[in-house]
């Protein structure tokens, strides 16, 4: 067993427990028996979307998809809304005899800001979904966590969990194949 | 265990590995990084970017002095009205086409061997529009009205004209940029993280830290995060079909002889992956040895994209084909006359140039040892660019200066400051793409550990040396 990287904080100030993995089958089933223990204030982190680990981690759908599709429609509305205002109602010109609005004229353009409308909208979710720009966080002060990005494996159960208890947490997370545990301040 | 090192089999029962070398992920990171971190870039590194500066330079040298001048310092006259401006323009968003095919349409049809080569088939993308962007902005004569493309309330009272093409083009090509920056942008977050952990001086950190966001691989992240990258995906995929048929229409509305056809979309589609495919190679196999990126941009990934270069070089071949059939079965004297002329008229040295270029050097490609041997490719592919060049030449040049009435005819020659433009246009390119190389991580470190085989989250516990064995590798 090693020994705890940095002295436990003031349980006042603790935010959780990390405990580091060699590679995503270890943190797979770790958060299998996470989940199973039934906390809820918890994440894994990969250096790379790992398959099946939402499922493993028991995470629900996404509903960030429904929001994009209410932007396409957004955007397919106001581009054909523009088109008839500004060509066939304020500003009227004859061209090459063609009609002031026509609909098949109208979609090139109608499709574009459907695309464009989706994905900011996509884009923006992203960050929105993940409240990210978020340039402080409790795991950054673990020196090992920089490998998170790089090539190990990572899960945290955080204090702030309903069932959180320092002793069981780590007895959980050492039970699951996790080693270097380290109990992080807020 | 030589065999390993080659995965160019055909062999459809052995999975290819995407990842050669032995490599795990932290070698992966390591070779990939290193490239974003040394103090200082080779010597080759500061020629070529002190050259691309230069060009660079030349280019808002002529930019200026068209502005200062006007357009009469290009070449164009009645009857050819656009020429070179708008054959570059052509020819770059053609350029920018395969980046996103690599990055979206690949990654729907689960081509995993895309993640070798996506980060930079999309910096190159985003460098040929912001360079095509250029041409429609400069060509119009009165460069201080150009916002009047945009549909913004002003005090005359005036708004653009929803009918024409061109405006569609605004539209397309103005999405088509955002939406790959965004795109390409999302994509690199996860590595900028890589780099913000392994920096080791404090503007490193601060830098690479604010563009990272805060990125840290929480996995309730990334679920999101996939979702927008399949969403954006999704898009960029109609989006790109769009961008280059919108491209098309510009001409096939028109009632010019050898432009107004049908086959105008599918063909400039193609013809923009053909060429976007070639200036990747062209990028991807000195990079690949200079920076020490064989095991992640393997003889594999420049096999597929020679693979793909043939298939869209044979619907070229077939499209300037059809052309010929319809202008004669279609039974108009002036499209039959267009064509006949395209062939044989006072340009067709251009034309021969262009069916050489694009319909025959891309047969070698049947060979196997040439589609391996990187460098007599990237040969090929500098004759597909310049023969899709040329094609825009051919399309717009030729159609332009003999059409309806003989007495109007006309020859087109461009002038210094054209071909010191378009020289220029090639400058600013690499100028971007250099500064991305230094930068940047230009291979996707997380997505290609994703598809190597240790990243199977299914896979019994690791023992060593597996991953170095020739079928393990996830496709799915």
């Amino acid at each position: 067993m090693d020994a705890p990287a940095r002295p436990m904080p003031p349980r006042r100030a603790l935010w959780g427990v990390l405990a580091e993995f060699d590679s995503a089958a270890a943190l797979t089933r770790a958060a299998q028996q996470v989940r199973d223990a039934g906390y809820t204030r918890w994440d894994c982190y990969s250096p790379f979307p790992v398959h099946g680990l939402d499922r493993a981690m028991g995470l629900s759908d996404t509903r960030l998809p429904w929001v994009v599709l209410s932007a396409g429609i957004t955007g397919a509305a106001s581009a054909i809304l523009m088109q008839w205002w500004m060509n066939g109602v304020d500003y009227r010109f004859v061209i090459s005899g063609k009609p002031f609005f026509g609909l098949p004229a109208s979609i090139p353009i109608a499709f574009e800001l459907t695309v464009l409308f989706s994905a900011i909208t996509a884009f923006l979710c992203m960050f929105a979904f993940n409240r990210l720009p978020q340039l402080y966080h409790p795991t950054f002060r673990s020196e090992r966590f920089r490998r998170a990005t790089n090539d190990r494996f990572f899960l945290a159960v955080e204090a702030a969990d309903p069932r959180f208890d320092v002793e069981q947490a780590e007895a959980l997370l050492r039970e699951a194949g996790g080693t270097h545990l380290e109990w992080l301040e807020d | 265990m030589a065999e390993a090192w080659d995965n160019t089999s055909d062999d459809p029962t052995r999975r290819a590995p995407l990842v050669l070398g032995a490599a795990d992920f932290g070698s992966v990171t390591q070779k990939v990084a290193q490239l974003a971190e040394r103090p200082k870039p080779p010597r080759a590194w500061y020629i070529a970017f002190g050259v691309s500066l230069a060009l660079t330079g030349l280019l808002g040298a002529m930019i200026l002095y068209l502005f200062t001048t006007g357009v009469g310092v290009w070449g164009l006259n009645s009857p050819v009205g656009w020429a070179f401006d708008i054959i570059n323009f052509v020819f770059w968003v053609g350029i920018g086409h395969a980046g996103t095919l690599i990055s979206a349409i690949l990654f729907l049809f689960r081509q995993s061997w895309r993640t070798g080569i996506n980060r930079f088939a999309e910096a190159m993308t985003i460098f040929a529009v912001i360079c095509a962007g250029i041409f429609p902005g400069i060509h119009v004569g009165r460069v201080w009205l150009i916002y009047w493309v945009f549909p913004l309330p002003n005090q005359m009272n005036m708004w653009p004209n929803f009918r024409s093409p061109l405006l569609w083009d605004v539209f397309a090509v103005s999405t088509y940029f955002t939406v790959s920056l965004l795109f390409w942008y999302m994509g690199m977050i996860p590595d900028l993280a890589t780099l913000r952990d392994r920096a080791t001086s404090r503007v490193r950190q601060l830098v690479y830290g604010m563009l990272a966001v805060g990125w840290r691989g929480s996995n309730r992240h990334w679920q999101n995060y996939e979702r927008v990258y399949l969403i954006l995906a999704a898009l960029a995929t109609p989006l790109v079909l769009s961008v280059h048929s919108v491209v098309s229409f510009d001409f096939a509305t028109s009632m010019v002889p050898g432009w107004h056809t049908t086959i105008f979309p599918p063909y400039f589609v193609a013809g923009a992956i053909f060429c976007g495919f070639a200036m990747v190679l062209l990028l991807a196999v000195p990079a690949r040895q200079w920076f020490g990126l064989e095991d992640l941009i393997t003889l594999r990934h420049l096999e597929n994209m020679n693979k793909i270069m043939l298939a869209t070089g044979m619907i070229i071949g077939y499209a300037y084909f059809i052309e010929f059939f319809i202008a004669w079965y279609g039974g108009n004297a002036y499209e039959h006359f267009a064509f006949v002329n395209r062939a044989l008229g006072p340009y067709a040295w251009s034309y021969w140039i262009m069916v050489s270029c694009n319909v025959i050097a891309p047969q070698l490609f049947w060979s196997k040892r040439i589609r391996t041997s990187p460098w007599v490719a990237w040969g090929v592919c500098v004759f597909i660019n310049i023969g899709m060049w040329f094609e825009r030449f051919v399309i717009i040049v030729t159609s332009l200066s003999r059409d309806y009435l003989p007495s109007s005819w006309g020859v087109y020659k461009p002038t210094w400051v054209e071909l010191c433009t378009l020289l220029g246009s090639f400058g600013l390119f690499f100028t971007l793409f250099l500064l991305f190389v230094r930068f940047v991580p230009m291979v996707a470190m997380a997505e290609v550990k994703a598809v190597m085989p240790q990243a199977d989250a299914h896979a019994p516990e690791p023992t060593p040396g597996r991953h170095a064995h020739p079928i393990a590798s996830r496709g799915d």
